[in-house]
């Protein structure tokens, strides 16, 4: 325990409520009493409403619920492959190559995401590789942003792992492939759920990217929530966040339920 | 080389062998191990006879898990061969070598039950469903541990789980059981413990070759038919455990194995046809048991704390005087530490006079020529 007296520890737990209150719950706060504001003029809500949950659903919430969270899913996917694939393979790597192709890995989430956005769209905006206007093109944007997070996360998990599990294996008799079904990824389970759960929620609220390549029909939660607010349409795309936090929070808990299964905890 | 044209490695055709009693050799032939520059293992030739338990000894970075890890395939030698039985395996992948591990902290798999966990080997070679159910049986019975068989790991004691990595590691009737200083997780207790039980099964199972690393010398004294122990990546002496004990052919070995103590002579007759000579120790005049130690040799009289006694005999006939300067009691030992003209001797002793001489006072010490033996002075290695 860092601070013993009691009077210290509530000014701490007092200042932590403060910090935690402002930045995290007031605005979520805010969103969710937009969302169901008759009008707002004063300190609060005139009045409340669900009038902007049945007009964004009655409009095109539903689709862009389905897009952001296809999309999700995908790019999840794909990235969970490709960044355990990346982890195992640049295990095996001398150190140096190992610290450089990582790097490359990470170089995407350090760029902005419009950055990203435009450098896809003049990338496949010319044949052979035209993808502009493609739903295809979404989902690289959101693969090339969210694959750092799954590799970091699958890589920090395979440097957890004591190298015992793998060899025990191979010396009973274990071919590689069997090796890595049957031990290697059971034992990431833990880390693959939350690499997976941590993209997820990446691309379900990326907006910079998707902002510059979505294609007409393929509008994201986050795009719906721009052109509302954009067009000062302010109660109605904190309707559409609300079902966006409900939807990414449901499947993170998800997510935890299944990890703490595998892991027993 | 295919898993199948490697005699004895499928679940099959072990069985059709029936492995249990016909365990396969394991031959170093100038195995040496290396990591760029630096050498981990310098050229090292032995053998492991089918059925014998070879414990290597030493401290850390002496190359004895080196040398182990080379056998099961997971580093792989500069220069050398290594043969299991007729194969040379040292090109062999691990899984097509034949043999069963375990380590110190168990990697029993904690996602799948002790079962699973014993079941696993076999399954990875694609043996049928009814010999897995049997040999679960058959391993888990073997260690004790039937009752646990849909325990998960985590349910399990430290004890518990070395015993279901030890089963796991025998269910696919290995040609060699490689065992990577399995005790050194558990307390002092339950090691004892396991030291006698493992022993129990090599005794139920006497085929069985195994090559056992471990740094504790009590554990390899307990179990080993040979001992071969390692200093600065080279084996430093090697052969029957009791004898290696008994004529240590070095320092290192005496002092490494058990407690020694090293009193400096100088060899005043040479051996003779009985095997011994007689050296002298300041004015004391010594009879041990030497090798081809001529008169005038610097030699070093090893005796063990346990053989010196406080009283003479007809067997103990050599005696040295010594200033007594500590008394330890230890409950089923005392331990005594005297100073014999500067060298520090230390002994051992169940029983002792009812009044222990105060410290400070000179006191005599009594030794059986066949318990020493004379080493080389210079020979630290």
């Amino acid at each position: 325990m860092l601070v013993w007296s009691r009077s210290g520890r509530l000014v701490l737990w007092l200042l932590f409520a403060l910090l935690f209150g402002v930045l995290f719950l007031a605005p979520l706060a805010v969103i969710l009493l937009s969302s169901l504001a008759d009008q707002w003029n004063g300190v609060l809500p005139n009045g409340l409403t669900t009038e902007h949950y049945t007009d964004v659903v009655k409009g095109q919430a539903w689709n862009a619920v389905k897009a952001s969270l296809i999309t999700g899913f995908l790019a999840s996917a794909l990235a969970l492959v490709s960044g355990t694939w990346a982890a195992l393979s640049l295990r095996l790597q001398g150190h140096a190559l190992r610290r450089l192709l990582g790097l490359l890995f990470f170089i995407p989430s350090a760029v902005p995401s419009v950055s990203v956005g435009l450098g896809l769209l003049v990338a496949f905006s010319h044949p052979p590789l035209l993808l502009n206007g493609t739903v295809a093109i979404v989902m690289i944007a959101h693969f090339v942003l969210i694959s750092a997070f799954t590799f970091g996360n699958v890589s920090a998990g395979l440097a957890r792992l004591s190298p015992d599990f793998e060899q025990v294996a191979s010396s009973l008799g274990a071919r590689p492939a069997y090796r890595l079904w049957h031990v290697t990824l059971p034992l990431l389970a833990p880390y693959l759920v939350a690499a997976f759960g941590l993209s997820f929620a990446l691309s379900m609220g990326e907006l910079g990217a998707t902002v510059m390549v979505y294609p007409p029909g393929w509008v994201t939660l986050p795009v719906s929530i721009f052109s509302l607010t954009d067009r000062g349409d302010i109660f109605a795309g904190a309707a559409l966040t609300m079902i966006l936090v409900v939807a990414t929070l449901a499947l993170l808990l998800g997510l935890e339920r299944i990890t703490a299964r595998a892991t027993g905890s | 080389m295919s898993a199948a044209a490697f005699t004895g490695t499928s679940v099959m055709d072990i069985d059709a062998a029936k492995v249990r009693g016909a365990g396969s050799n394991v031959h170093f032939d100038k195995v040496s191990v290396a990591y760029g520059a630096h050498v981990v293992l310098h050229p090292l030739t032995l053998d492991i006879a089918p059925g014998e338990i070879l414990a290597m000894i030493g401290p850390s970075g002496s190359g004895k898990t080196t040398a182990l890890r080379a056998v099961a395939g997971f580093v792989r030698p500069v220069s050398g061969r290594i043969r299991i039985g007729a194969t040379d395996v040292t090109d062999l992948p691990p899984y097509e070598r034949g043999l069963g591990m375990v380590v110190q902290n168990y990697a029993l798999f904690p996602h799948m039950r002790v079962e699973d966990n014993v079941a696993f080997g076999l399954r990875a070679q694609g043996a049928d469903k009814a010999l897995i159910g049997e040999r679960i049986k058959d391993a888990l019975g073997t260690v004790g541990m039937l009752a646990y068989a849909r325990r998960y790991p985590r349910e399990l004691s430290g004890g518990q789980q070395q015993r279901v990595a030890i089963a796991r590691a025998l269910a696919v009737r290995p040609r060699v059981l490689l065992l990577d200083e399995p005790l050194s997780a558990l307390d002092a207790q339950i090691r004892r413990n396991m030291v006698e039980e493992i022993a129990r099964l090599h005794r139920s199972l006497p085929g069985l070759t195994i090559l056992y690393v471990t740094h504790d010398q009590t554990e390899a004294l307990t179990l080993a038919d040979k001992i071969a122990i390692m200093r600065d990546g080279r084996v430093c002496s090697h052969g029957p455990t009791t004898e290696l004990y008994r004529r240590p052919p070095n320092r290192f070995t005496a002092e490494f194995l058990g407690r020694a103590n090293l009193l400096p002579v100088t060899v005043a007759e040479a051996v003779g046809s009985k095997g011994f000579a007689t050296a002298r120790h300041g004015d004391a005049l010594l009879t041990g048991a030497g090798r081809n130690e001529k008169a005038g040799d610097k030699s070093l009289l090893c005796i063990r704390p346990q053989h010196l006694s406080l009283t003479a005999d007809s067997e103990h006939t050599n005696r040295i005087v010594g200033t007594l300067r500590e008394v330890h009691w230890q409950g089923e030992l005392t331990h005594l530490v005297l100073d014999v003209d500067g060298t520090p001797v230390r002994v051992s002793a169940t029983r002792l006079p009812i009044a222990l001489p105060e410290p400070g006072a000179k006191v005599p010490l009594f030794f059986a020529p066949a318990d020493t033996s004379l080493l080389p002075e210079d020979a630290g290695v």
